[in-house]
């Protein structure tokens, strides 16, 4: 799960890591009340989306007078944001952060992220800030300094000495930024996050270590235990159908493609998306439907799918295992007629009660293709919709 | 022979009273040796009580006193399982299965590194299996988990994947193929984990009624190119290898946990070239698994 950056700077500052003075709003007007409240001289005005990239892509702007907040706010509210991260048809910005300026002496970077391969906690920091932390790591990695904590010990004096010396903070910042460094874990494994990063981290010209900025991501399975953090999730940042699909206990992720196709099982889901292109079409969407399909879900699923207006054919590959065969057909059947389905549909089914499954769909009278391998229902899918 | 589990294998079931582990360990006993093997249910609520004729203890370390179990597998929801993991490791069992899907990542971290430590301090290994997985299976002797028992058939050929549906489609097609399988072995599809690829498949090297193994990965993570370095110098039998998503995007959790691109290594085809390059025979068409791997025998 993501959160915006006002909550993500809400939760540091809750750690104790210092961010700059801000007030998060919705309007215009607002905008305006809030950069008056702050007072000072320069406000900076920043679209609020769940996707990087957002300065670049002109979601940010540096204002240097009350209109000029005004005129900002105006400009970035409701409009789509298109970043590296959006995709080309952007996302519309229905939230602002209003800030005090900074006054920025250095950029740095730090994230802290669970580490598959060690077990652990990485914490990564940099004295590229500012930039992405991707072409850093591709073009300069010995600029990018690595800690792996025990989650047992924590972060020690040590490991947060060994990041501020290795992105060269200066001797009188050095204690702040090890202390920024121990908050920010202590903020990551609290709030069960999967990714927290400060880019950039700042060095002010009077020495304090300030997050510009704060991305976080949350382990979903944690969010039984993170009602706080559930409390700030935002809706209208999410892809509909994705959202609608989790109602039921679906995973739907949509894609480029033409082709749908629904599947039990993340990996053989994956598995028939990539047999579709290799046998010449793109996917349209990844779905699994899970372990414990039911009619109802399976009908829900041929729903989500249809609703994208680039599907010309459907593909269902089930392994019949605990799940039934005879029940997927039957869930598909009835799939088929309540949405009038006018696509070709082919079907792959294997395991338990194969040969009844596919009486059933037989029976059925309706122009459903069936498959015996994942090449042939790839091969027959892909002929039906040129 | 076979890998980790076998027909002598006593299993104590963790959550065996709930919805799932009922429904599971019941075709769990079903199959093949299952009415021996699966000796011991707890429950601390109703220690001294019964299910499918298995009596249920109050704590692990008391089933295995009682049954001389040292294999347990674990169907307790999300928020206890991690410290169900834990207390059968503190019973000094030999292995533990983790089925239960949705456990925190930040649990398993804690868990893994107090089993480690665990180990470093002299005490007894447990290895584990999952969580988020399907289990795994010996044919004709054991099934520990929820794959299909029917589907398998025994025989000398190793699988290990991380997904379920995954590992059985391998099986089914080489089921089809009249090869019979020694172990199947579902590492299961989360990011902290226990057992993984590499480790599997030492064992698989090392039981000498495995003739050849499939290896099924996914985007995410080093462990499958971790596991094809290991093989490349010291793998003494024919793989057949496969990732799944190809057509994945970056940046996007792909059901699974730890099926997530994030950096460049991970791709699937990044780890395809390296297991190609490890002397794999690697696929890009998931149908092909069974009948590459009858080539190489």
């Amino acid at each position: 799960m993501k959160i915006h950056e006002y909550q993500g700077k809400q939760i540091l500052k809750k750690f104790g890591v210092s961010v700059p003075r801000g007030i998060h709003c919705t309007s215009v007007d607002d905008a305006v009340k809030a950069a008056e409240t702050l007072g000072g001289s320069v406000w900076v005005v920043k679209a609020q989306i769940h996707a990087g990239g957002r300065g670049k892509g002109g979601g940010v702007k540096v204002a240097k007078s009350l209109e000029q907040v005004r005129e900002y706010a105006n400009q970035i509210l409701g409009m789509q944001l298109v970043t590296h991260q959006t995709g080309p048809e952007g996302q519309k910005v229905r939230n602002l952060l209003i800030e005090e300026g900074a006054d920025i002496k250095h950029e740095y970077y730090c994230a802290a992220l669970t580490d598959r391969a060690t077990q652990s906690v990485a914490m990564m920091a940099s004295s590229e800030g500012g930039m992405d932390i991707e072409e850093v790591a591709h073009k300069t990695p010995e600029k990018i300094i690595k800690v792996f904590i025990n989650p047992l010990v924590g972060m020690t004096d040590e490991q947060a000495r060994t990041l501020a010396d290795g992105i060269g903070v200066p001797e009188a910042s050095k204690a702040q930024a090890m202390d920024t460094f121990k908050k920010l874990y202590a903020c990551y494994m609290e709030t069960d996050a999967s990714l927290a990063e400060i880019n950039p981290l700042i060095l002010e010209g009077n020495g304090n270590i300030k997050a510009l900025d704060a991305k976080f991501n949350f382990d979903s399975n944690a969010l039984f235990r993170q009602e706080e953090i559930v409390a700030m999730r935002d809706l209208d940042e999410e892809d509909p159908d994705e959202l609608e699909a989790s109602r039921f206990d679906l995973t739907y992720i949509s894609l480029d493609g033409n082709i749908g196709c629904l599947v039990n099982g993340a990996g053989l889901a994956m598995a028939t998306m990539d047999t579709i292109k290799l046998f010449g079409a793109e996917p349209a969407n990844f779905l699994d439907v899970g372990g414990g399909a039911t009619t109802e879900k399976v009908t829900e699923a041929f729903k989500i799918m249809l609703k994208n207006p680039k599907v010309k054919g459907i593909l269902v590959n089930i392994f019949g295992g605990i799940m039934r065969c005879d029940t997927i057909a039957d869930g598909v059947v009835a799939a088929a007629r309540e949405t009038h389905l006018a696509v070709p549909l082919v079907v792959r089914m294997k395991g338990t009660n194969e040969q009844i499954g596919k009486q059933i769909l037989k029976d059925s009278g309706l122009p459903i293709i069936s498959a015996d391998s994942m090449a042939e229902a790839a091969t027959k899918i892909v002929a039906a919709v040129q | 022979m076979s890998i980790f589990i076998n027909k002598d294998t006593r299993i104590i079931t963790q959550g065996i009273t709930g919805k799932t582990g009922q429904f599971h360990t019941e075709k769990c006993i079903e199959y093949a040796n299952g009415k021996n093997c699966f000796v011991a249910g707890v429950n601390p609520k109703k220690a001294g009580e019964s299910i499918f004729g298995v009596p249920i203890f109050g704590s692990v370390k008391e089933a295995a006193q009682q049954t001389g179990a040292t294999v347990s597998v674990i169907y307790v929801p999300p928020p206890g399982a991690a410290a169900a993991i834990w207390e059968a490791v503190e019973a000094d069992l030999d292995f533990v299965i983790c089925i239960t899907e949705g456990v925190p990542v930040r649990d398993m971290l804690m868990v893994r590194n107090k089993m480690k430590q665990k180990v470093a301090a002299g005490g007894k290994e447990t290895l584990l299996l999952g969580p988020n997985c399907p289990g795994l299976i010996t044919p004709d002797e054991v099934k520990i988990g929820i794959m299909p028992g029917h589907i398998h058939m025994k025989g000398r050929i190793g699988v290990v994947s991380r997904s379920g549906t995954l590992t059985y489609e391998a099986v089914g097609q080489l089921t089809e193929l009249g090869l019979g399988q020694s172990s199947a072995v579902g590492i299961g599809g989360d990011p902290i984990n226990g057992l993984k690829h590499i480790d599997v498949m030492k064992a698989f090297n090392d039981d000498p009624e495995t003739d050849a193994v499939i290896m099924i990965g996914e985007i995410g993570g080093p462990d499958e190119a971790e596991a094809a370095q290991w093989c490349k110098a010291n793998m003494q039998k024919p793989i057949v290898g496969f990732i799944a998503g190809v057509t994945a995007p970056a940046g996007k959790r792909m059901g699974h946990a730890g099926a997530l691109i994030s950096g460049g290594a991970d791709t699937a085809n990044a780890k395809l070239a390296i297991m190609e390059e490890c002397g794999f025979t690697v696929t890009r068409d998931p149908s092909e698994m069974g009948k590459l791997l009858k080539a190489l025998l």
